[in-house]
């Protein structure tokens, strides 16, 4: 079984008329559940539920402060490399681009390490495009190494990998693992995604088990807003998190809502995602996975980032740079232009007044084994 | 009234314990301590940072006693690695073993939790282990060292209250160690509810940190606990399962 099957069920789901059978009534129901089922999240998602968007956003808002208090974590990307052999219509770092390519070296990549960490930074995601040849497990597993004596905690978003690769970064210290579906809509998935390994749309959709398997800590899935029917995409995203949340209880399964932003290239995408629109998923989410982290990136501008940290969200980047090495060198090409330009202290400063607490480290990483016997306290 | 509450070798005369975890910033803490009378605090390790300007344990006052948790450790293993992680950044020897696998609705692991308190109480720390509350995992712990065992009232963060009354009535019954109700209490009554059964303290985070006023919240629950405690010195008295009439009605047969 994997969520491939629930995809084959949701693709076959009426969506002709599926959103206008929602009614108030529905959408009520679903705010009074204890726990919002399948049912009750398509009500939330459909046009239905944007009258309630207040109610929603209380009981979101009430949800988020008793699992997750008045804090909420910051992290930064960090790009190691922008080589990439696909193509995808919507990003700049797709091969058809001529620029100079960049990967760090992994004296750049202390460098690079030491200026985040200075701002008091302790979690980071580290990026790459996809080059199995350029950016390979390995090469990603030496930068962990660096990347361990600045930080608390390591994640990745690269290419998807096997369960063996994925479980040799968790030895390396790897804690969490990023990754994108892109998009969900199947036809929409190959149209977009022109040349490469990236169109398998399969190895990408089952990657994020593949990490669950593998034993990261905390697997973030998401759908790049904009590409589709956001309902749909939504409604598919959701699911996925309860699906994994539901076969790998262990793991920290966490939801981000990034929308498509202005690249290198002139793709326009198919569906608008109003700011509304945007609320209406973030809280959707919150309701129908109370304990999952939200991340929002700084895709989104800084006032619109600052309503929304009361909606939901649990996690947001700060003091970001798209480009490899673009805290410590000469600037690169962006892989998209961000909205949010503040930094580290400007967005603890907004986070404070506020009254959130901003958390610059959650966690340590804990790899090594101990050689604790299994049987201890059992005798 | 001397009611002390003897742990690990340490005098508590407050027997409300609370945590650092959801507050809207650390400068809240010292004035939460105050008011709430608390002795001990509860710390994640895993937000401690040693090298922060912020550092949540430079907002604790020196008096209290810290209980680093190992909140975020799902398996005995990483639970370990965490209590020696916090007794050599100086947090001292007391640690609340809290061993979660269940992302979806965060119930303990009481399995691991008896590996790790094995092995930690073998080391010298003083553990109180958060637990689900079953009498022989209970038992284990007791065998496997623990100093007091921290049964959940309602899943933690949930405002429940004292879902699982029952359990941890039998808990306080049938063991002998200091039962603290940890997790799920919403309300100051709910926390008396607690003492007036019989449990020798409670631990507390998002009842107080998440309240409009956090500080009188946490004067309201000092109030409660201690209220709680007096009922139940007074002569609620530890329950019984079974019925003892006070005054026998077929005493005159004997
Ligand atoms: S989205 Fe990823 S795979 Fe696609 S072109 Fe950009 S870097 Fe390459």
């Amino acid at each position: 079984m994997s969520f491939y099957e629930t995809m084959t069920r949701l693709e076959q789901l009426p969506y002709g008329t599926l959103w206008s059978r929602y009614t108030a009534e529905d959408v009520k129901r679903a705010l009074r559940a204890e726990q919002v089922d399948e049912e009750g999240l398509m009500a939330l998602l459909s046009p239905a539920a944007e009258p309630y968007l207040e109610e929603m956003a209380q009981k979101a808002h009430r949800l988020t402060r008793t699992h997750f208090g008045h804090v909420m974590q910051l992290f930064t990307p960090m790009y190691l490399a922008d080589f990439c052999v696909n193509h995808c219509t919507y990003c700049s770092f797709s091969s058809i681009y001529d620029f100079p390519r960049k990967k760090l070296t992994l004296e750049q990549v202390a460098r690079e390490a030491e200026t985040i960490a200075a701002t008091g930074l302790r979690h980071i995601l580290i990026l790459t495009g996809e080059s199995r040849r350029d950016s390979p497990a390995g090469y990603v597993r030496d930068c962990v190494d660096v990347l361990r004596g600045y930080f608390s905690s390591v994640s990745i978003e690269v290419n998807p990998l096997s369960t063996a690769e994925y479980a040799e970064l968790r030895e390396a210290g790897v804690d969490g693992l990023t990754l994108y579906q892109e998009v969900y809509h199947q036809e929409t998935y190959r149209t977009l995604h022109v040349k490469g390994p990236k169109r398998v749309y399969r190895n990408r959709l089952d990657a994020p088990e593949r990490g669950c398997e593998a034993g990261f800590r905390s697997v973030n899935i998401g759908a790049l807003l904009g590409m589709y029917e956001w309902r749909q995409e939504a409604l598919a995203t959701a699911l996925h998190a309860r699906y994994l949340q539901d076969k790998y209880p262990e793991c920290e399964i966490g939801l981000s809502t990034p929308r498509f932003r202005p690249y290198l290239g002139e793709f326009n995408p198919a569906s608008d995602v109003t700011d509304r629109a945007l609320v209406q998923i973030i809280l959707a989410y919150r309701l129908f996975l109370p304990r999952s982290g939200i991340s929002l990136s700084t895709r989104e501008p800084a006032a619109l980032r600052d309503h929304l940290v009361q909606l939901g969200i649990t996690k947001m980047s700060a003091g970001v740079s798209t480009e490899v090495g673009g805290h410590s060198l000469e600037g690169g090409t962006p892989q998209f232009e961000i909205s949010d330009n503040r930094s580290v202290a400007e967005m603890a400063e907004m986070l404070r007044s506020q009254g959130l607490q901003p958390v610059f480290k959650d966690w340590d990483i804990l790899s090594e084994p101990l050689g604790l016997s299994r049987q201890a306290g059992l005798a | 009234m001397q009611d002390p509450l003897m742990i690990g070798g340490v005098t508590l005369t407050s027997r409300l314990f609370i945590g650092t975890g959801k507050y809207s910033r650390n400068t809240l803490i010292p004035e939460v301590i105050t008011r709430s009378g608390s002795q001990v605090i509860t710390v994640a390790l895993r937000r401690v940072d040693p090298e922060s300007s912020d550092n949540i344990v430079s907002h604790i006052p020196s008096h209290m006693t810290l209980l680093p948790n190992t909140s975020g450790a799902r398996t005995a293993e990483e639970a370990v690695r965490i209590a020696r992680l916090a007794r050599s950044a100086g947090l001292g020897n007391w640690v609340k073993i809290e061993v979660i696998n269940d992302q979806k609705y965060l119930l303990p692991d009481n399995m691991e939790t008896i590996r790790a308190t094995e092995v930690l109480a073998a080391e010298g720390f003083v553990v109180l282990p958060y637990m689900s509350p079953d009498l022989s995992a209970a038992l284990r712990l007791k065998a496997a060292g623990a100093a007091a065992v921290m049964p959940l009232g309602a899943p933690i963060g949930s405002n429940r209250g004292l879902q699982t009354k029952e359990l941890i009535r039998i808990l306080i019954s049938e063991t002998d160690l200091p039962v603290i109700v940890d997790a799920g209490i919403g309300r100051p009554s709910e926390a008396a509810e607690a003492m007036e059964m019989g449990a020798a303290a409670v631990l507390l985070n998002t009842a107080i940190a998440t309240a409009s006023d956090p500080l009188l919240m946490a004067e309201a629950f000092r109030a409660a606990v201690s209220a709680g405690r007096k009922a139940y010195l007074a002569g609620l008295g530890p329950v019984e399962e079974t019925a003892a009439a006070s005054s026998p009605l077929t005493g005159f047969l004997a």
